[in-house]
């Protein structure tokens, strides 16, 4: 059932755009049958329907700049195209909220809410993003640190089940408590759960204005030291960075926004914190709200709570990865050149209340490591997905975790 | 389910194995005690209340429940407004007050781990030494219980910059409705895989038992300024909100009370609003202090331009806590003016705010149903309390027309039926106006994955419970790992 002919034919009438599964629609790797792109919700349950009705596994796709992330599908029969679903449905300016559709790139929704002074506080961490794919890989960039992540920013969402049946949770206001909130569960869960084709988010201000105080750090102690003075300090940081390239010296970046006297006075004081090293920019530094890995490397998430921030840089320091990202939150991205790193980078997260996710990586790497290493809640987690996805039949694979970890 | 005195008698046995005596109440007086939370015209007298010690004796009287099939309702300070604590006749009522040690509080990791039955304001006292707090602020914070918090999401006046309870959970404990002790996300940001906690915070006691929270701390702020506004109408009170948010500023809260709420406070509390105003708007803008100047600034000429007759800006603590005060005894305070009262929970889009307080004055108008409004301005969520005296024939039922009709409203400005309190006992029956079958389906797959016998505050939430079933083993294209049976794939 899973030649190309039938996963085509299975969907070809669902919606009106669907095409035979070519080499260049692979999914990091695995063959496509079929690419459906339809321009609706309904469209989508169409087409994830017809896949049901075949048994197809089923694949959804944004804009394709993170399908390489997490491990790769074990099939992929019908790829859900969300490109043609590519507007922002509503922007409520006044009551700070935006609603667009799930293929919608990060940047558009941004161009849209920012002629009226607001943005959508999610970093497009990959040009070209689109706000579905954000959602399901729970990308983040700096600005985590003041207003949080996805989940702090999602108020509605429409999602497509397995089974083709369209369910919406939340709404359109930013507090609500009626049901549980679906829409977390979805973050993060790299289409393996539903497939989502609508959201709704909370926008934010663009403050007045914005400054980036960088300091060079030689010892990761140093960086330790002033990143614990700037969290515990009165200065409101909107990011705090730490940059530090394999095998080289790094660098911290404060960044603030708002008005302009207070931002003025707020870097003041952040120059005394950080010494007479520190330097002022008004636009953002070379790397901001970028990954830190190239091709052919080995991108790993590595989160831990604050006190561990030295020892996360000494370990990387050690197995030669260059790390950037929140020191502010204890959410940093390492690149590898030698996957053998990992297991060191694990360690040293898991001994400080974090995780080490392989996000990004080599076909080759991610078959011979351990992606996702120990996950807490696991049991629950295959009841869900069991809920949701009795067949397997979405995205299956892209989350496998090894029994013989310790889960706790 | 096979509920009964047999089952019942078998867990009571089993608690009495695990608890100590005192913490087992099979007693009909006792028992009665516990008969309702902060909603009080639901009453139900559980058939046992359990009082455990620690997690594992609370694992323990779960397991009990899952073995013979009997359900259980959680309870922390009871002081919940939408019956979601609410005892099952033929159940048991676990409390978790004397779960009430604060495990850590760790400054360099702005965290601290909690048991469920630990005061929200003890959090925040415990934090301050430190220079942190605890963020969200729920009028209800003398008593009530992070567990209760976590199982509502609860939130407060400050969660308009802050967030509510599920922005500050980061990890959490959970004795699952089999009696397992799980614990769900890690110490750190981002735990790998799906956001079990985020589905936990606000399922109201449905997906088992809270036994211990990590929760984030925030930092103090150096400058607090906190303006008690008066306004002529509740219209150009709603005008200046609009215009502080269009402005860019986000005040930590932003606090609307009407005539009726003012006058209310006043006679309970004393708290010297300005005379003669439709409305006051209570403003609290923190941070940095050189930003806090700033805005400050920027929100007394915006209330001005708006129409403002009087602005109080507190000086002191002394003065900030006044004129909280009056707004945080407003639902109190409405017990002076009117024997009963219903207190709701609706949200609107905050633009929306004129439009359906006229609604709500015509409604009251039509009615002869007096309607006091509180509310947290800043994010739309009305908390309008509609009074009656029961002891007269037909008003009880006025009111509760006249509050399902301020729900309607809510629902169709596209809001919710509940901002904070929870849908409970309550507001089960409005579900279904705001979400279809399929919506309600697919948030029950949750339950179905968490408590597929239903046994973990049943009767809450959902109107109808789904039928959980058996799960097909049907797989696709499985992973050689999980062929090998050594990893499990998703
Ligand atoms: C005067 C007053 C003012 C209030 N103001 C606010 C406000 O500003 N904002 C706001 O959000 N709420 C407010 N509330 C409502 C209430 O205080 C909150 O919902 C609070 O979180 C309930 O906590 P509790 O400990 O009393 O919980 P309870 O009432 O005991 O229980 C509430 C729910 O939580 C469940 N539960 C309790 N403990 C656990 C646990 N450990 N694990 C799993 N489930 C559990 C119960 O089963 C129930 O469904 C107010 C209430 C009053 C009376």
């Amino acid at each position: 059932m899973t030649t190309t002919t039938t996963a085509y034919d299975a969907v070809a009438s669902a919606c009106d755009d669907v095409r035979e599964g070519g080499p260049d629609d692979a999914v990091d790797g695995v063959p496509v049958g079929a690419v459906a792109r339809p321009a609706s919700t309904e469209q989508v349950a169409e087409v994830v329907r017809a896949a049901a009705a075949r048994g197809l596994t089923v694949v959804p796709r944004g804009r394709g700049t993170k399908l390489t992330w997490a491990l790769p599908p074990t099939s992929a029969d019908v790829v859900v195209d969300l490109s043609a679903m590519d507007r922002v449905l509503d922007h409520a300016a006044g009551d700070l909220i935006v609603e667009a559709q799930a293929g919608t790139r990060l940047a558009d929704v941004q161009a849209t809410v920012g002629g009226a002074g607001q943005r959508l506080v999610l970093d497009e961490t990959v040009r070209g993003a689109s706000i579905g794919g954000t959602l399901a890989t729970n990308a983040s960039g700096p600005q985590r640190m003041l207003v949080g992540t996805a989940r702090d920013l999602l108020i509605g969402i429409t999602v497509v089940r397995a089974d083709g049946v369209v369910a919406r949770a939340g709404g359109r206001v930013v507090k609500n408590v009626a049901g549980y909130d679906l829409g977390k569960l979805m973050i993060g869960s790299y289409g393996t759960l539903a497939v989502v084709t609508e959201a709704l988010f909370r926008l934010h201000p663009v403050p007045a204005v914005q400054r980036w105080v960088s300091v060079p750090v030689d010892t990761p102690d140093r960086a330790h030291q002033l990143a614990q003075a700037v969290v515990h300090g009165q200065t409101v940081p909107g990011a705090l960075e730490v940059d530090w390239p394999a095998g080289g010296t790094g660098t911290l970046t404060v960044q603030y926004g708002g008005n302009p006297d207070g931002v003025e006075g707020r870097v003041a004081t952040a120059l005394s914190l950080l010494g007479a090293e520190a330097v002022v920019a008004d636009e953002t530094p070379a790397g901001w709200a970028s990954y830190p890995w190239g091709a052919g490397e080995t991108g790993v998430k590595l989160t831990f709570v604050l006190s561990g921030l030295r020892d996360v840089i000494e370990a990387a320091h050690e197995v030669g990865a260059t790390v950037r990202g929140s020191a502010g939150t204890g959410v940093v991205h390492a690149a590898l050149t030698d996957p053998a790193g990992l297991d060191v980078l694990r360690a040293v997260c898991g001994r400080h209340g974090g995780s080490a996710v392989v996000v990004d990586a080599p076909a080759e790497v991610k078959r011979s490591v351990d992606v996702w290493g120990p996950v807490p809640g696991l049991d629950l987690m295959r009841r869900v997905k069991d809920q949701f996805d009795a067949e397997h039949r979405l995205a299956p694979g892209r989350f496998v975790v090894s029994e013989r970890r310790d889960l706790g | 389910m096979t509920t009964g005195t047999t089952g019942l008698a078998a867990v009571t046995a089993r608690a009495r194995e695990l608890v100590p005596a005192a913490g087992v109440i099979t007693d009909h007086a006792r028992l009665r005690t516990y008969e309702c939370d902060g909603l009080a015209h639901y009453r139900v007298t559980p058939a046992l209340v359990v009082i455990p010690e620690d997690a594992a004796q609370l694992a323990g009287v779960v397991k009990a429940c899952a073995e013979q099939g009997v359900p259980y309702v959680a309870r922390g300070s009871g002081t919940g407004l939408s019956g979601g604590a609410l005892p099952h006749a033929e159940g048991v009522l676990v409390v978790t007050s004397k779960m009430r040690s604060i495990r850590e509080v760790c400054r360099a990791d702005q965290r601290a781990v909690v048991e469920p039955g630990v005061i929200n304001l003890d959090v925040t006292r415990a934090a301050t030494p430190h220079g942190y707090y605890y963020a969200p602020d729920p009028s209800s914070q003398q008593v009530c219980s992070i567990g209760g918090n976590v199982a509502e999401n609860s939130g407060g006046a400050h969660c308009l910059k802050y967030g509510f309870t599920t922005n500050h959970v980061i990890a959490a404990d959970l004795v699952t409705p089999q009696g397992d002790l799980v614990t769900i996300g890690t110490a750190a940001p981002d735990a790998p895989g799906y956001d079990l906690l985020g589905t936990v915070v606000g399922s109201e006691g449905t997906l088992g038992v809270v036994t211990s929270a990590t929760v984030r701390l925030t930092r103090l702020p150096e400058e607090v300024r906190t303006v008690l506004v008066g306004f002529q109408s509740t219209d150009a009170a709603g005008a200046a909100v609009s215009a502080i948010i269009a402005a860019g500023v986000l005040p930590a809260a932003i606090e609307m009370m009407d005539a009726l709420a003012i006058e209310a406070a006043e006679a309970a509390v004393q708290c010297n609003y300005p005379e003669g105003a439709g409305a006051v708007l209570v403003i609290e803008l923190d941070g940095a202090a050189v930003e806090v100047a700033e805005e400050y600034a920027e929100v007394e000429r915006l209330c001005r331009e708006n129409g403002s007759f009087e602005q109080r800006l507190a000086t002191d603590p002394v003065e900030r806590a006044l004129i909280w005060k009056g707004r945080k005894s407003a639902f109190a305070a409405v017990g002076r003016i009117s024997p009963d009262y219903i207190v709701q929970d609706g949200v609107i889009p905050r633009t929306a705010l004129p439009e359906v307080l006229a609604a709500i004055a015509e409604l009251s108008a039509s009615t002869g149903v007096r309607v006091a409004n509180v509310f947290h301005a800043g994010d739309g969520n009305l908390h309008p309390l509609v009074l009656f005296d029961e002891t007269r024939e037909g008003e009880a039922e006025a009111a509760e027309e006249v509050s399902g009709a301020i729900l309607d409203l809510c629902i169709q400005h596209g809001g919710s039926i509940t901002g904070e309190h929870g849908v409970g006992m309550d507001k089960a029956k409005y579900m279904p106006k705001m979400y279809d079958a399929d919506d309600l389906d697919t948030m029950q797959l949750v339950r179905c994955a968490f408590d597929p016998d239903g046994i973990s505050n049943p009767g809450k939430i959902f109107p109808t419970p789904r039928l959980c079933g058996e799960v097909p083993g049907r797989r696709k294209g499985a992973h050689p790992l999980v062929e090998a049976g050594v990893a499990e794939a998703f």
